[in-house]
């Protein structure tokens, strides 16, 4: 018993073609792998066009596997409100390339931590996204991207460097450029801090 | 500006100098800003009573009106998901209870149903009715703690009392069941970790017959209380667009008039067979986010009642003895039995290639687990659908140009649990 | 009262007026601990749960929380707590006056719980000093009014003569309360943890 592919991978394929790269079932849900330069393209269509309407982004993530010849998949869990379906769209990015695509805040700002998040934790990078830091570790936080699978459970350091890195006074952790949002409060951070921050996110 | 005096404050910090003192910063500010241009940087928490864990917002003030604020999170990241790589499905449900720590149980059986459905098993009838009731009672929990916190933010002390009180009812529930109260970790693949014990339904039918009384004191203390209207009515108003662009979930997108409900539209465990209703706000303020709380509340008494009427006689587990683990008696003594439960708890189950998602209205949102296999007994991710890190994504689009007390209550109906929205 | 220059000991025994002043000073101060509930996590529902009506904090003099820690006298620290979290728990700590105790609630603030991977500070102890440790996933609340009693019971063993009871070992130029290779042994895992590394 398998379960048949949604109707709109069908005219996904119809209207993108190539960028479609593949589709599958697993568990019942259906999953689309797209090209990863054309994601904003689909994931427009798939919201705006009036057969799709997949106006809800439940849920953005990607994905690791053990297998380390595998690419990174990025993951777009998408409902339609009105015609209570769902869709998985999927991406994958090549390890040796540039883990890079563009952000979806324009369509949904529910995007906006979520691809926060999936910096932080896997290093891939929206073009787009309007600030772009990391979210759940600190700002400048160094040991790497936690979720990525050569990354050890315990971390890369030391459990006394990470409690020094954790406790030195570094106040760029606790404040970003971006946040202090007034030019006048600029000014009243320490010299040394400013050009620190001037660094820009992540690291 | 000119003219102003200057004053130089000196920030101690954590560290110490040679001769053992504090070290010092500067931080020199200007004492006469002119008016109408001072903007005022504040900092909230992440140790504050009224953050709900240790969130942090960095708020712009002119004057008492917030400009701007900034949600820091991540202060209480824990590494679940990279925690779950390492764990069997079975070991991964004691993690979900310290998850979303209010409605353990809901938790639970999110996690359950998505290893169900990757593996492929169907589960016994009284277990589904059994993890309604859990689902439920978490939902009642969750909305307790929910209620008497926001109300000892705004400023009803005696609301908090009266909801913990109801709270520790409901515990000594949890607790004859599962044997904790708190991190209950109910569900294993396949059922539960434990049947309901005797003369417990009946326990629970008459909780269910007494606590609607205890909502209607505090809905007759809070619904009409001009001192609640005036903190929560058109405070906080997010408009139906902006909720689904955000990605809500749970009460805060009913609040907004957007009937999206898991149980009612994914229906899972049977839900599209029991009589209830949702909830659906018209404005989308703080009082609308209430209204639909207290509401649910009262929904799930219904549907507990429901569901204790129905529950069926048989087993709890599935038979399945790769999945189950078999009685402890037969473990002992029948080789078969034992070589089952031997693998069980050394190597775990393993699960097909592929993925799954599934997702339970939990009380603050659609609640949903992803998982995604190799053929292993240790998923390859594990990928929690946080509904109160994505709900408070928005908490910056309702507070800007109101109060600062106002940003108060907008947090404390957002009903963020920081461990579920840092993971 | 003879104190030993070199070592700080008392040297001679306490008499009747000091001890009379002991226990009038010990009395006071256990029976009013006013808590600095740093609640994190999980523990702190069921600390709340412990000062709500029915475990009822107030009977030991501790339901007023004190959220500003220049008012305060004991830290609990209900939760778990992550290294992005450490500075600020070391802040509020270093801003209590003295004197003040602190009391881990839970196994996370105690040796990092479950949670042996690496966002955890693997026990607040590597961060500030603690004075009781309530062990539990939660503690149930009489777990916690146990560690409550355990504390004033060490309240009212201390002297207010003895010149080293309060002497606090500060944090270092690098922001370390202990020394490095204190803090890796403290951290080390132990038990269920050594053998859960390994991934499938």
């Amino acid at each position: 018993m398998s379960t048949p592919l949604s109707p709109s991978v069908a005219a996904l394929r119809a209207r993108f073609g190539a960028a479609v790269v593949r589709a599958e079932v697993s568990c019942g849900d259906t999953i689309v792998y797209v090209a990863p330069g054309s994601i904003h393209e689909v994931l427009a269509w798939l919201k705006d066009e009036p057969a799709e309407r997949y106006d809800y982004l439940t849920d953005l993530t990607a994905v690791e596997y053990r297998d380390r010849e595998r690419p990174l998949e990025l993951v777009y869990q998408l409902w339609s409100i009105g015609r209570k379906v769902a869709l998985r769209v999927k991406a994958e990015l090549p390890k040796d390339g540039a883990l890079e695509v563009g952000t979806v805040t324009d369509l949904w700002r529910g995007a906006d931590w979520m691809e926060r998040e999936v910096w932080d934790m896997f290093g891939i990078r929206f073009a787009g996204h309007p600030d772009l830091r990391r979210i759940l570790m600190w700002e400048n936080y160094s040991e790497g991207h936690p979720l990525r699978k050569d990354f050890p459970l315990r971390g890369r350091f030391s459990r006394s460097e990470q409690t020094h890195r954790a406790l030195s006074d570094a106040l760029e952790k606790h404040y970003s450029l971006d946040e202090l949002s007034t030019d006048e409060a600029a000014r009243y951070l320490p010299e040394g801090m400013r050009e620190r921050l001037a660094g820009g996110p992540g690291a | 500006m000119s003219g102003a005096r200057t004053v130089t404050y000196e920030l101690g910090t954590t560290t110490v100098d040679a001769s053992g003192q504090p070290t010092r910063t500067p931080l020199i500010v200007d004492a006469e800003p002119q008016a109408g241009t001072d903007h005022m940087l504040v900092n909230i928490g992440p140790q504050h009573p009224a953050t709900h864990g240790v969130l942090r917002l960095v708020v712009e003030l002119e004057g008492e009106v917030v400009v701007k604020v900034i949600p820091h999170v991540g202060y209480l990241h824990s590494g679940f998901e990279k925690l779950g790589e390492y764990r069997t499905y079975n070991q991964i449900i004691p993690l979900t209870d310290r998850n979303d720590y209010l409605a353990a149980m809901s938790n639970n059986v999110g996690l359950a149903l998505a290893a169900e459905k990757l593996m492929g098993i169907e589960v016994t009838e009284r277990c589904r009715v059994l993890r309604v009731i859990a689902c439920e009672m978490a939902r009642i929990t969750s909305h307790l703690v929910w209620a008497g916190t926001t109300a000892i933010d705004i400023g009803a002390f005696t609301v908090f009392l009266w909801m913990f009180q109801e709270r520790e009812r409901v515990n000594n529930l949890i607790e004859a069941w599962t044997g904790a109260r708190l991190t209950t970790s109910l569900t294993r693949v396949g059922g539960l970790m434990a049947d309901i014990p005797d003369g417990w339904a009946a326990e629970l039918r008459g909780w269910c017959e007494r606590f609607p009384k205890t909502l209607d004191e505090v809905e007759a203390m809070l619904s009409n209380n001009g001192i609640w209207l005036g903190r929560n009515v058109d405070i906080g108003i997010l408009s139906a667009e902006d909720a689904i662009s955000f990605s809500l979930s749970g009460p805060m997108i009913r609040a907004s008039g957007v009937p999206y409900d898991v149980r009612k539209d994914r229906p899972y465990l049977g839900y599209e067979t029991y009589d209830f209703e949702v909830p659906i706000g018209e404005k989308g303020d703080c009082y609308d986010r209430y209204l639909v709380r207290m509401d649910e509340m009262r929904q799930s008494t219904r549907i507990l009642l429901q569901a204790l009427d129905r529950l069926p006689d048989g087993p709890i587990n599935v038979a399945d003895p790769r999945v189950s683990l078999p009685p402890k008696s037969r473990a002992m003594s029948d080789m078969e039995a034992m070589i089952f439960h031997f693998k069980q708890v050394m190597e775990g189950i393993a699960a097909p290639v592929g993925e799954a998602y599934a997702a339970v209205e939990g009380p603050r949102g659609e609640l949903g687990y992803y998982f995604v296999s190799d053929g292993t007994a240790k998923p390859v991710r594990w990928r929690i659908r946080p509904p109160a890190f994505i709900n408070l994504a928005a908490l910056p689009k309702m507070a800007e140009g109101h109060l600062l007390s106002d940003l108060i209550a907008i947090n404390a109906s957002v009903d963020i649990v920081m461990g579920e929205v840092d993971r | 009262m003879d104190v030993s220059p070199q070592t700080g000991v008392i040297t001679n025994s306490p008499n009747w007026v000091t001890t009379r002043i002991d226990a009038l000073v010990n009395w006071s101060r256990a029976n009013s601990l006013w808590p600095m509930p740093f609640g994190t996590a999980c523990c702190a529902i069921e600390f709340m749960a412990t000062a709500a009506s029915r475990y009822d904090l107030a009977r030991f003099g501790m339901e007023r929380m004190a959220y500003s820690p220049r008012q305060s006298d004991v830290l609990i620290c209900a939760g778990r707590l992550p290294f992005k979290l450490a500075p600020v728990i070391r802040k509020i700590w270093d801003q209590m006056l003295q004197p003040k105790w602190c009391i881990s609630m839970g196994a996370c603030a105690s040796t990092g719980g479950i949670f042996d991977n690496y966002a955890m500070v693997q026990g607040i102890d590597t961060i500030i000093p603690v004075d009781v440790y309530v062990p539990g996933c939660p503690p149930r609340p009489e777990g916690l009014l146990h560690g409550i009693l355990m504390l004033q019971q060490k309240i009212k063993g201390e002297s207010v003569f003895d010149p080293m009871l309060r002497v606090e070992k500060l944090a270092t130029q690098n922001g370390m309360f202990l020394e490095p290779a204190s803090v890796d042994e403290l951290s080390e895992p132990f038990g269920n943890s050594v053998a859960q590394t390994r991934s499938a």
